[in-house]
């Protein structure tokens, strides 16, 4: 569980994750966008890469602490460090802790554990935002990330969703199942991980919502990427996207 | 490439079993979550409080081992531990020999299936007949069951219907109430012939040394009834400190395992038959059985003997609704089995070190589990020690490179940067094994590598 006592300063270190440094720029953008638009200095450390889950989920741990190792001196410090992605973020504040157990430095990823937000859990909960201005007139189906499962994250990011003028959720049926994503279950496991992400289409599209949007890129990649193969492509949004798009329509 | 067996497993499952399974895990799921959800305020609350229970259980698990022992020698009973296995068989058929013992019915035992019991009474030539309706149909095929509370989620009346007329049990007849008054009739025999009933047990009181056993027939009761003996089989963690630990395990178990309350048949066992309670067996033995357990509790993954096998977590998974339970290879299937199944190989753990693989690590078995048990914590830990053993796992990318590349901030910035060359070939093409498996069904989007860097680069400019 997460520590209680996270810092909610508003200059903020960014952890863009590798995913959004290699393939959605834009998400990245509309991250610092929101946080700006709630009085946040938005710091990007360079030298930042990945969180190291790949190895992490592998059963590497040596090849994953070498990468923790690496974020927590380039995540030094006392600012809070928001990740728009409740997995990256799992992993900073849940997976570094355990596979450092029997570390001497556990200490120093733990303190970079008790600094990390996911993106909503840090509005709502950090910032105690409410209310998110503007309009974004379509029907969303919302999929709350597996990583999320356990914290605030998942009903912050509803709850502000939910606020936007126009916007409305549509409920969808086995709203707890995966995306069948899991990293590189993906490729070790590509039957059972693809149907797995087609039933969770399936459901998703149950109520034909305009967007599928969630808190992770992962798992709208795996899901928008089935799509395009199969016979009904879908439109995805990451949260942001959609509190950054409000925004603008705000006139 | 070699593929992993889960995976080997499930691509070649027909595909009328996986629906089966899949609607049957499923509709388990919202049962569990319904009535959770109707009779708890904060059923989450309840689920961390039964795991403080387990864990304290565990914890201190010699104490009240001892404890039980204390209890149930008072109560009457002749208590025996067994370190392997081939102990715990050896221990039940010198029972039933030194007793003339010819005839046995069994209730629904995990235990029993874990030390392949039926097998060794078979050879002992004492026949053992399962009384649980799916063990039933499960002995009579040759099968084994493909989850720990509805053993034969995998089939569908008209196979149970041929296994009945193939077996004699008459014409065929696939209708549910014909097929259980069959079994019905047929068991009644078997009960009144039989020299003793086995049983496993749910929970042991230390406290009072009770036995509680949870069933749906009423076929344990039977199973007690006329045998002059009673084996009961425990799992050496099946051991709670005391009966008001039971108010909070048996409200979870029922509706954890099936949507209900409380099972149909709870049974409190206080030893054998007394002057003061002529009724039952004359002759309790109760074994205490190790296989590896205390192995495990040394271990780093001891949480996993929390469990009370509810098959929630079996229900809910994703990767068991795909796979069905025999993919697992194992007498415990899903993410309990994929965590206790390759603690439980012992010497053996590299066979069944690609168990901790299947699992996209989603944690709704975590979410559902009713002892709160951290699945995929130690999922994760498996892997972990199945990478430092070496066990083979086909499809798992090598992560050295990856580490190299991802503690060098100017490689990282580089690889961002030049990888952009992948927007120009087609992908489908390259010699990369472990892009190809993800190609097959899904796209890659456009490689953007880079462009946030310099977007945030250009604002700090202005
Ligand atoms: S691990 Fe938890 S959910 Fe799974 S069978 Fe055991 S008690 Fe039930």
């Amino acid at each position: 569980m997460q520590s209680t006592t996270r810092p909610t300063d508003r200059t903020v270190q960014l952890m863009a994750t590798c995913l959004c440094d290699a393939f959605f720029d834009d998400v990245a953008r509309a991250t610092v966008e929101v946080l700006e638009h709630v009085g946040c200095e938005v710091e990007f450390p360079e030298n930042q890469t990945c969180c190291g889950q790949p190895a992490f989920n592998c059963g590497d741990w040596p090849a994953s602490r070498e990468v923790m190792r690496h974020t927590a001196r380039v995540f030094d410090g006392s600012k809070p460090v928001i990740v728009p992605s409740g997995s990256c973020a799992a992993m900073l504040f849940h997976g570094a802790p355990l596979e450092f157990e029997k570390e001497k430095d556990l200490p120093t990823v733990q303190k970079l554990a008790n600094r990390t937000w996911e993106l909503a859990d840090f509005l709502v909960n950090g910032l105690g935002v409410e209310k998110w201005p503007g309009r974004f007139p379509a029907r969303i189906a919302f999929h709350r990330a597996c990583h999320t499962r356990g914290t605030g994250s998942g009903e912050a990011a509803l709850k502000l969703l939910e606020s936007i003028e126009g916007l409305e959720v549509v409920p969808f049926g086995e709203a707890e199942q995966c995306c069948g994503f899991g990293g590189t279950f993906s490729v070790s496991f590509p039957h059972v991980s693809s149907s797995m992400g087609c039933l969770k289409l399936e459901h998703l599209t149950e109520m034909n919502p305009d967007f599928i949007v969630s808190g992770d890129m992962s798992c709208l990649m795996h899901l928008s990427g089935l799509a395009e193969r199969g016979e009904k492509p879908v439109k995805t949004l990451h949260f942001a996207q959609i509190l950054q798009t409000a925004l603008h329509r705000h006139g | 490439m070699a593929e992993q067996k889960v995976e080997l497993f499930a691509r070649r499952l027909d595909h009328g079993v996986q629906k089966a399974v899949h609607n049957n895990s499923a509709a388990g799921t919202e049962k569990r979550y319904n009535v959770l959800g109707t009779d708890y305020s904060a059923p989450d609350d309840l689920r961390r409080l039964a795991g403080q229970i387990r864990q304290h259980s565990i914890e201190y698990l010699d104490t009240y081992l001892e404890q039980a022992e204390q209890s149930l020698k008072r109560q009457g009973a002749h208590v025996h531990f067994a370190v392997t296995a081939d102990d715990a068989c050896r221990a039940v058929s010198d029972i039933l020999q030194k007793a003339g013992a010819k005839k046995v019915v069994k209730s629904k035992s995990m235990i029993s299936e874990e030390i392949h019991l039926n097998d060794h009474l078979g050879t002992m030539g004492i026949e053992s007949v399962e009384t649980d309706l799916g063990e039933y149909i499960i002995q009579i095929d040759g099968d084994h069951p493909s989850h720990i509370v509805k053993p034969i989620i995998h089939k569908n009346r008209r196979d149970i219907a041929k296994s009945f007329e193939r077996e004699g049990l008459g014409d065929y007849n696939d209708d549910p109430e014909t097929i259980t008054r069959r079994a019905r009739v047929f068991m009644r025999d078997k009960y009144l012939q039989a020299d003793a009933g086995i049983t496993g047990a749910n929970f042991v009181s230390a406290e009072s040394g009770r036995l509680v056993l949870v069933t749906n027939e009423g076929n344990s009761r039977f199973c007690l009834a006329a045998p002059k003996i009673h084996i009961a089989l425990v799992g050496i963690e099946k051991v709670i400190p005391s009966d008001a630990d039971l108010a909070v395990l048996l409200n979870l178990l029922g509706r954890s395992a099936t949507g209900q309350q409380l099972t149909v048949y709870t049974e409190f066992i206080n030893g054998p038959a007394r002057t003061d309670r002529p009724s039952g067996p004359q002759e309790m033995h109760v074994i205490f059985v190790d296989n590896q357990r205390s192995e495990i509790l040394a271990s780093d993954c001891r949480e996993i003997l929390r469990c009370i096998r509810c098959g929630a977590c079996l229900n809910v998974c994703p990767v068991y609704r795909q796979a069905s339970g025999h993919a697992y290879r194992s007498v415990y299937p899903g993410p309990l089995g994929a965590v206790l199944s390759p603690l439980l190989a012992g010497k053996k753990f590299k066979e069944l070190a690609d168990l901790p693989k299947a699992s996209s690590l989603c944690g709704a078995c975590n979410e559902v589990c009713p002892v709160d048990i951290p699945i995929p914590d130690l999922l994760l830990k498996l892997r972990n020690r199945g990478h430092q053993e070496h066990a083979p796992s086909p499809g798992t990318p090598p992560m050295g490179a990856f580490a190299k590349l991802a503690s060098s901030p100017m490689l990282w910035r580089f690889a961002m940067k030049s990888n952009k060359v992948m927007n120009l070939v087609p992908l489908e093409k390259l010699p990369l094994p472990y892009l190809q498996p993800w190609l097959k069904t899904r796209t890659l989007p456009t490689w953007r590598g880079g462009e946030f860097r310099s977007w945030m680069k250009s604002r700090h400019k202005k």
